[in-house]
This record gives C-alpha cells, structure tokens and sequence, in this order.
C-alpha cells in the first residue's frame, strides 16, 4: 500500500507542479537535442572520412619476371598477410588496358599491346595512418616491382580525421557538462519550492527514504518522458536534416549515416542520460531540506 | 515527557548564547505554557524538544529518547511520538483538508482502512466535519490551525508541542483554540503550549514556565504571565 502510494505521490506531483514538471522535460529535451545533433554529426563526419580512406588504395605492381597471370595471382596470398591490408584486388594487364582505355582516348593505345602494363593488385588498408609502413612491407614482397601509394593524401586525412575526432570528443564533453548543470539546475529550481513540503514531512516522521522515493518516480517519469520526446525529436530533425543534405548534393560521394543505423544507441544514451538526470538531480536537489 | 538538564545551546555560526543553563521537566499529561518575550529563547526550547537542533551541552530526553545522541536516522520514530503545530499552520497548499490530515498516518504506514475511520473521527473532534474537501486556502485562520491540531494529533502523539499557534489568530478564535488544546489534553497527551500571549496565558490556570535571555527565570504551577 505504502509503495503504491508513493509512486502515485511522484504522479501526482508531476501534474500538481505541472509548470516545473514542463519546464523539466523541455531542458531535457533541448539538452539531449543539442547533444545528439553535435554527436550525430561528429558520426557522420568520421564515416565520410572513412570513406573516403577506404577510396584511397594502394597499387602493387608485379615484377616483369612475374609475366604470367598464374604466377602473378600467386603473389596474392603474400600481400593478404601484410599486416594492415584490408582487401586486395588482382588486376591483369589486360583489365588494367581497358580501363586506361576507357578513362582516357583510345586512339592513344592504338598499336599498343598489352604488355606494356604489368599486372598488378589493388590493396586497401584498414588504418591509412600506418600507410607508409604497410607500403615499405609491400615492397619487401619478392616479385613486387614497385608500390604505388599516395602518402601525402593518408597524412591529410589522418590529420583531418584526429581533429575532427578531439574537436567533436571536446565540444560533447563539454556540451555533457553544461547539459548536466542545466538539468540539475533546473530540477533543483523545480524542488526548491517543495522544501516547505518536505519540512512538513521531517516534522510528521518522514524518514528520508519515503520522502525521497516520490521525487525518484517523479525524476524517473520526467527523465523517460525527456528521453522518448528527444529521440522522437532528433529523429525528425535527422531526417529532415540530412533528406535537404543529401537531395541538394546529389552526385557527390557525400553518404550519411541512416538514422536507424544509430537509433538504438541514440535511444539509449538519451535515456540513460535523461533517468540519471531526473532521478539523481531530484534526490540530490532535496538532499539540503532532509537535514533538518 | 522532557526532561532537561543543565542545558546549553549555543548557535555557533552567530556566537549567540539562545539557552543557559535550563533545566525542568514536563511529565506526561501535563498542559505547560512556555512564556517569554521575543528572541528569549522559547523558540530554540522547542527545537530542542523536535530535534530540530541538538544542545551543546546538558541532556534533553524527549519521550525517552535522548536528543544529544540520537541519530538521525531515528529522529522520524522520536517525532512520531510528537504532535507538532505552528504559528503559520503549515498545511500542504495543494492536498484539502482530508488529505493533510490523512498524509501523516500515510507517513508512518498506517492501513488505507484505518485512516479511512481515523481521520473523519479526528477531524470532528476538531471541529471540521463536512470540511474534508477544502483546500486549504478556502478555510480561516482559525480552520487551518484545527487542520493542522488535527494532523498533530492523528497519530496518537504522546505531546502536542504548539509554537505560538494563536499568533494569526483573533481573541475569540485564540481562546477557542486554547479550548480544543485544553479538550485534548484532558484525554491524555501531554501540551506544552509556546507563546508570549499574557491574556490568553492568564485566562487558564496552567503550569507556566517563563524564559527569558536564554535562562528560566520562572516555573509555577496554576501561574500566571506577568511582566518581566
């Protein structure tokens, strides 16, 4: 009886302090929306750094001495177990003919024979930072002629990459910070006008624990009710967001991250941060007035 | 029961002396008036009794339990044998009348069934039947203070402790209040009654203990406030 009258109290308190109960959610709510926008467009900054990484691939080139295509293919399984590869690709000198040929004018190549390309391997990395390694590895292959690899184009993006990485860590630190200290802020406010209340309790008998449980059910309804309107939010507005992005750049290799790739984890980030928020600000905002 | 002895309270913030060197003893069932001018210390008295704040020195037992050492944790089971009542009244503002009478059986768990006959028994002892769905600001002064006599005594309370509860209240509603105290009293619990009202204080032979500056500086059984 006594629990189910406490968690009817922390309902009934949210309607009887309807203003604050508002005033509550909507911090949240503008917190956790301004949080996940920077954090969702941190995620896709960084996948369309990866991708444009994945894009920058390494070409190994057979040795003349390797001129038939089996032998060649061969040299496949040496590369797969370099450290850092990722994928690679055989390309005969046959394919990398036509492929010049289609890239450029084919008039160009007329009386050229084959033979003038060698064969060679398209290789992808998983990490372009350690290019310059993975490139010196490649070279070291017995039948490698030569390793084509754009070092200054890996150092650009890791570079860009890092920044990309602390700035966007710094600012979502810093944006948790002030979100927290406005959330609490808010919900100490929201209490500050029940300490009458809760001295009232202290005098009739109260223990701590019976006064602070309908605070807890009220921050956790607050917290839930937050986190469901601010996912709900930053739904739409990714979707919003990104739809004006994508149909005014079309054409290019820009790709963003659909929004239910990430829902699940933004659904549980703003929930974990919005009941931590409601319940822990709540108690702790009445933390003062218990001491009496 | 209070029993005090030798007590001190010293507020360390301010370096003010509130109680010097006070001891008395209010046993159960008695009605006692404490008396004294403004900042005499009957205020501090009283927050001594409610464990609001702790002596500095001396021993204060309050129904048993020894208030220079109990621990907070068992402050809520010592104010359960308290009735306590205010100048200001002290009602929750958005439970009517029912509800903040109800709030403090719910405190201390009593069964829904029991509330259900108590507080309507309560609340016609009072004088307040037919008013279980007021709010508290559609009632008087002297309503709301029954409201709040009503909360201080639904529990059974061994003592009511009553800090100046006629303070915002007219002559006639003061004495008809002091009338409701006397009624309780006469059913057992013990009232000790805060306040610096020579008239009404006179108009009653009861014990009157009279501070002043921090000392007691009077104790009459049957006495009377006079000047000081």
């Amino acid at each position: 009886m006594r629990l189910g009258y406490l968690i009817r109290e922390g309902f009934r308190s949210i309607t009887t302090h309807g203003f604050m109960s508002f005033a509550t959610v909507a911090i949240i709510v503008a917190c956790l929306i301004i949080m996940g926008s920077v954090s969702l467009l941190s995620l896709n900054i960084d996948a369309m750094i990866k991708d444009l990484e994945d894009q920058n691939e390494i070409v190994v080139f057979v040795d003349e001495s390797l001129s038939d295509e089996a032998a060649a293919r061969d040299l496949q399984r040496n590369i797969e177990a370099v450290d850092n590869v990722a994928s690679v690709q055989f390309v005969s000198r046959g394919e990398a003919m036509n492929s010049f040929m289609s890239k450029y004018d084919a008039s160009l190549m007329e009386g050229i024979d084959e033979e003038v390309f060698r064969h060679r391997f398209v290789v992808h990395l998983n990490d372009i930072a350690h290019m310059s390694q993975t490139k010196a590895d490649l070279e070291a292959i017995r039948g490698v002629a030569k390793v084509n690899a754009h070092l200054d184009y890996a150092k650009s993006f890791v570079t860009i990459r890092n920044v990309v990485t602390v700035v966007s860590m710094v600012l979502i630190v810093m944006l948790v910070f002030v979100s927290f200290f406005i959330m609490s802020n808010t919900i100490k406010l929201a209490t500050f006008g029940r300490r009458e209340e809760i001295a009232i309790m202290k005098m009739v008998g109260a223990t701590n624990s019976f006064i602070r449980l309908p605070f807890v059910v009220e921050g956790l309804v607050l917290g839930i009710m937050g986190g469901c309107i601010a996912f709900l939010a930053t739904w739409g507005l990714y979707n919003l967001v990104t739809g004006r992005v994508v149909g005014s750049i079309t054409g290019t290799l820009l790709n963003v991250i659909p929004f239910r790739n990430v829902a699940l984890q933004v659904f549980v980030v703003y929930m974990a941060i919005s009941v931590l928020v409601g319940v822990f600000g709540g108690v702790n905002a009445i933390k003062n007035y218990l001491k009496v | 029961m209070v029993v005090m002895q030798n007590v001190r309270k010293v507020y360390e913030s301010s370096n003010t002396v509130a109680l010097d060197n006070v001891s008395l003893t209010i046993e159960d069932g008695e009605f006692v008036f404490l008396v004294g001018p403004s900042g005499s210390g009957k205020t501090t008295l009283m927050k001594l009794i409610t464990g609001e704040v702790r002596p500095t020195s001396g021993r204060v037992v309050v129904n048993d339990f020894d208030m220079g050492t109990i621990k907070r944790r068992r402050l809520p089971k010592m104010r359960r044998t308290l009735g306590v009542v205010f100048q200001d009244y002290r009602l929750i503002k958005d439970m009517n009348v029912y509800d903040n009478v109800a709030f403090a059986m719910r405190v201390v768990g009593t069964p829904n069934r029991e509330i259900r006959t108590r507080v309507p028994y309560i609340l016609e002892l009072v004088g307040l039947e037919g008013r279980e769905k007021r709010m508290p600001g559609e009632l008087s002064g002297g309503e709301q203070q029954r409201v709040a006599i009503a909360r201080a005594l639904v529990n059974s309370p061994r003592m009511i402790v009553a800090d100046e509860p006629t303070g915002n209240l007219d002559p006639v509603r003061s004495l008809e209040l002091m009338l409701l105290l006397e009624k309780i009293n006469e059913m057992g619990t013990t009232v000790v009654v805060v306040t610096h009202e020579k008239e009404l204080v006179n108009a009653f032979s009861k014990r009157v203990i009279t501070i002043d500056s921090g000392e007691m500086t009077g104790d009459t059984s049957e006495g009377e406030y006079y000047d000081i």
